[in-house]
């Protein structure tokens, strides 16, 4: 009777809380139920839920991503960049940036396993070289039209409308401009990254590779490879976090994105617990990303103040942390 | 003074019903080195955990230079004076730190040594130490920057700075060279006329010729046998280690027709000699040496994980040269690995996901996995394998050893192939499960050639049709598995220098 109430409450137990804080905020605040109230919870958890599906599939293969944070302000400014300085077009900035993101998550899985430098040195190391590399073409400063270029010259080039529509087109949806299209692509990459993760042979390899790099060495299965392919998708979400960043603020903001990196690493994390999975799963992901949007949106409508917000999605992720791995590890019996 | 330094006497300890030490009676005298031969899963590192004190002892006692003996953990038996060095070194050593503050180390950790170090006097003690050994390093060099067998030696120097009444050393030259080796024999030989008693755990043949003045054989959680008369009957010790009840084979032993693997003068190493083998078709070859015979590095040079120094391999009269695991593979050469849980377990995945690992194509369409199929194959081996479980979906941790090695096997008679190796297949495997591998090992025969590498003679008589002894990095006897002349097998394992070693092969 005890063992299966803990099982129950280790596989349930976070969507039951999570539907608790559902109702709780219904009940307690003016207007937390209603669809435009839902739609903010999903575009505040967009971004960095789009950042949390790419380190997953890091943390899947035993491997950890923390330059995402650094990739996706470097998306932002890269696309600044190209439209009003270069006055690309908005097709070029955004390949650009997703090349870019790409290129530095070949670069991370290539030092993780090529040059075998531990994976969290080596993203650390890529983190602090973006954050440099950013800023030295504009000599630090944020990138908007009509900014000074020296010597009398003023950036001519505008954000075109079609980049400004990824971040900021509402779709609509029973409701005149419900759902911002920011929602939609992070609700697209979810799904995309839970099937691969979840049903694809590719996806059960990089698994197998986590839980045992050397048996699926082993069975002829390419680590190394599958290794390479986890950082660059890492890479590619994070550019198209950066993206959508970029389009919905409108210009190059070098001081946004700041708190992306340990929002979406919490988010990933905060997944374990989802279902009992106590591993690394793209609707864990999803779900932990959610979970702190909604809990931060029902605290804001309840007057609590902003600068509470980082204390209580620490809680949360310590709290989702010893469920994960006391919980789960007293069901399976304190095994390895 | 105690005529013994230590004496264990009706010594029983279980895990849950497993019984692996069913009264051990043994001692160990002063100035004597004694070595203790036994298989895998004989039960030598229990006995060795349980007088170092990490498992207490469910029935038998302990004397420690006539005291009885009791330690409540590892730092007790080294405070009373038994002192273990360990298989992996580097439990022993401190890699990032300097080679003078590893032999001081139990010094730093005393109470009251100070608060500060003082390097030089450290040094100087360090330095004194390591010369009363015999050690010749510097003591400022990092130890990670040492050789294995420098490490090693610096790992039984701290050990030696206790002033113990026993020595523990467990396989201690199991990744050392021969003249490392060597180096270690005399720090041994310094030891025994220094009075300390040592118990010397190998299976390796040359060590135990170095330096052994006695031998103790365990074999199924029993001593099966004591030697110490001098000269020692090597071939016998080997013989109580490995055992030879005579199975009744039940199958008769096949020729096979064309050969499958071809060796042609193949070097693992510069110095072995080159080895020549076949397999056939539809012939099941035990491949049988102790540890260091080199049948490690034959399996990983077939299999495509090292080159070989020189040589040729065939696979179907066609070149084969492995650069890699896949290419092993894509040639049809599977191979299931030994330590199934460091080598081959997936403990995140369930039976059915474990077992078709290598093949997740085949259950594939566009990539997309289908659990259905995947399940019902996983079924189906189970069934032929006899594996005991409520569900392929079960978590492969819920399975005993046994079952867990058939899912292991499984996963590689799933497809056809052309060369199966299988190494060390019955490890951590009972009796039953061993069977029920075994036989269908031989009904699966046929189109294909089977290697199975192990170190039991018994496994190999009740398996192969052809059993193939190493040694030294290179074959040393062929017997067919028909009235095979067991003395003749033991005498090539144990590598003697008997009139036979110039006619067999």
């Amino acid at each position: 009777m005890n063992e299966r109430w803990l099982d129950f409450s280790i596989k349930y137990g976070f969507l039951i809380l999570l539907i608790g804080l559902i109702i709780f905020f219904s009940l307690a605040t003016n207007g937390f139920s209603n669809p435009r109230s839902a739609v903010f919870v999903l575009q505040s958890v967009a971004i960095t839920g789009i950042l949390a599906l790419g380190v997953t599939c890091t943390l899947v293969v035993d491997g950890f991503d923390l330059s995402i944070g650094a990739v996706a302000t470097s998306a932002l400014m890269l696309s600044a960049y190209s439209m009003v300085i270069l006055e690309q077009s908005a097709t070029v900035a955004v390949l650009l940036c997703l090349f870019m993101g790409a290129f530095v998550g070949l670069i991370n899985g290539l030092l993780i396993v090529r040059f075998k430098v531990p994976d969290l040195l080596a993203t650390l190391g890529m983190m602090f070289l973006l954050i440099g590399v950013q800023r030295i073409p504009t000599q630090g400063n944020s990138i908007a039209t009509g900014m000074s270029l020296g010597k009398g010259v003023v950036a001519e080039g505008t954000f075109s409308k079609a980049f400004l529509w990824i971040g900021r087109h509402r779709f609509d949806v029973v409701i005149e401009r419900l759902l911002p299209m920011p929602v939609v692509i992070f609700l697209v990459i979810a799904v995309l990254i839970w099937l691969f993760l979840g049903f694809t042979r590719h996806g059960r390899m990089m698994y197998a590779i986590g839980s045992n790099e050397r048996a699926a060495e082993l069975v002829g299965v390419h680590v190394n490879r599958y290794k390479i392919a986890a950082y660059m998708i890492s890479g590619v979400t994070a550019s198209i976090g950066g993206i959508l960043l970029a389009a919905r603020l409108g210009r190059g903001d070098i001081a946004s994105g700041n708190n992306l990196l340990l929002d979406s690493v919490a988010a990933a994390l905060i997944g374990f617990a989802v279902l009992g999975a106590a591993r690394p799963n793209a609707f864990g992901t999803a779900i932990g990303a959610l979970f702190v949007g909604i809990l931060l949106q029902g605290m804001t409508m309840m007057n609590a103040p902003y600068y509470t917000q980082d204390f209580v999605k620490g809680v949360v992720l310590v709290a989702a942390l010893v469920f994960t791995f006391y919980l789960s590890s007293r069901r399976t019996g304190a095994g390895r | 003074m105690p005529a013994h330094a230590l004496e264990v006497t009706d010594l029983v300890k279980s895990f849950g019903k497993n019984r692996v030490l069913r009264g051990i009676d043994l001692s160990l005298d002063y100035g004597s080195v004694t070595v203790l031969m036994g298989a895998n899963g004989a039960g030598k590192s229990t006995l060795v955990k349980v007088i170092c004190g990490y498992h207490a002892a469910d029935e038998g006692s302990l004397a420690l230079a006539g005291q009885a003996f009791s330690p409540v953990n590892a730092s007790d038996a080294i405070d009373k004076g038994v002192v273990t060095v360990h298989q992996s070194i580097d439990d022993g050593v401190i890699p990032d730190l300097d080679v003078a503050n590893n032999l001081m180390l139990d010094r730093l950790a005393t109470k009251g040594s100070g608060f500060f170090v003082r390097e030089t006097k450290l040094r100087q003690e360090a330095q004194r130490l390591a010369d009363s050994m015999g050690i010749d390093v510097d003591m400022k060099s990092r130890v990670a920057n040492l050789s294995v067998a420098d490490r090693q030696m610096i790992a039984i120097a701290r050990a030696m700075a206790r002033k113990p009444e026993v020595l523990i050393l467990d396989e201690p030259t199991s990744s050392l060279s021969a003249t490392e080796a060597n180096r270690l024999f005399t720090l041994i030989d310094r030891l025994r006329d220094a009075g300390v008693a040592v118990l010397y755990i190998s299976h390796r043949m040359s060590d135990i010729r170095r330096i052994a003045d006695r031998i103790l054989c365990m074999r199924d959680g029993a001593i099966s046998g004591v030697f110490e008369q001098s000269p020692l009957d090597y071939e016998a010790a080997v013989t109580a280690m490995l055992g030879h009840r005579m199975n009744e084979v039940d199958f008769s032993a096949q020729g096979g027709s064309e050969p499958v693997l071809e060796l042609k003068a193949l070097k693992l190493t510069p110095t072995a000699a080159p080895i020549d083998l076949d397999a056939r078709d539809g012939e099941v070859v035990a491949i049988i040496g102790l540890l260091g015979s080199g049948k490690s590095q034959l399996v990983e040079v077939i299999y495509g994980i090292s080159q070989a120094h020189s040589g040729e391999m065939r696979i179907d009269g066609k070149p084969y040269k492995p650069e890699s695991v896949q290419q092993a593979v894509q040639r049809g050469v599977f191979m299931s690995p030994k330590d199934r849980g460091t080598n081959a377990v997936v403990p995140a995945f369930d039976i059915s996901n474990n077992m078709t690992l290598p093949f997740f194509s085949n259950f594939s369409t566009a990539s997309f996995l289908r659990g259905k199929r995947l399940r019902a194959r996983t079924s189906e081996m189970n069934t032929q394998l006899g594996v005991v479980c409520q569900s392929e979906a079960d978590a492969i941790g819920t399975l005993s050893g046994g079952n867990q090695q058939k899912v292991m096997i499984a996963r590689w008679l799933m497809e056809p192939c052309r060369l199966l190796l299988l190494d060390e297949p019955f490890q951590g495997v009972d009796i039953g499960a061993r069977r029920d591998i075994g036989k269908h090992i031989r009904a699966s025969a046929n189109g294909r050639a089977t290697l199975v590498f192990m170190a039991e003679i018994d496994e190999a008589i009740e398996i192969a049709d052809r059993i193939v002894v190493m040694t030294e990095g290179s074959i040393k006897g062929e017997h067919l598995n028909q009235n095979i002349d067991l003395a003749a097998l033991i005498s090539d394992i144990s590598g003697s220098e008997s009139m036979r070693s110039g006619q067999s092969l």
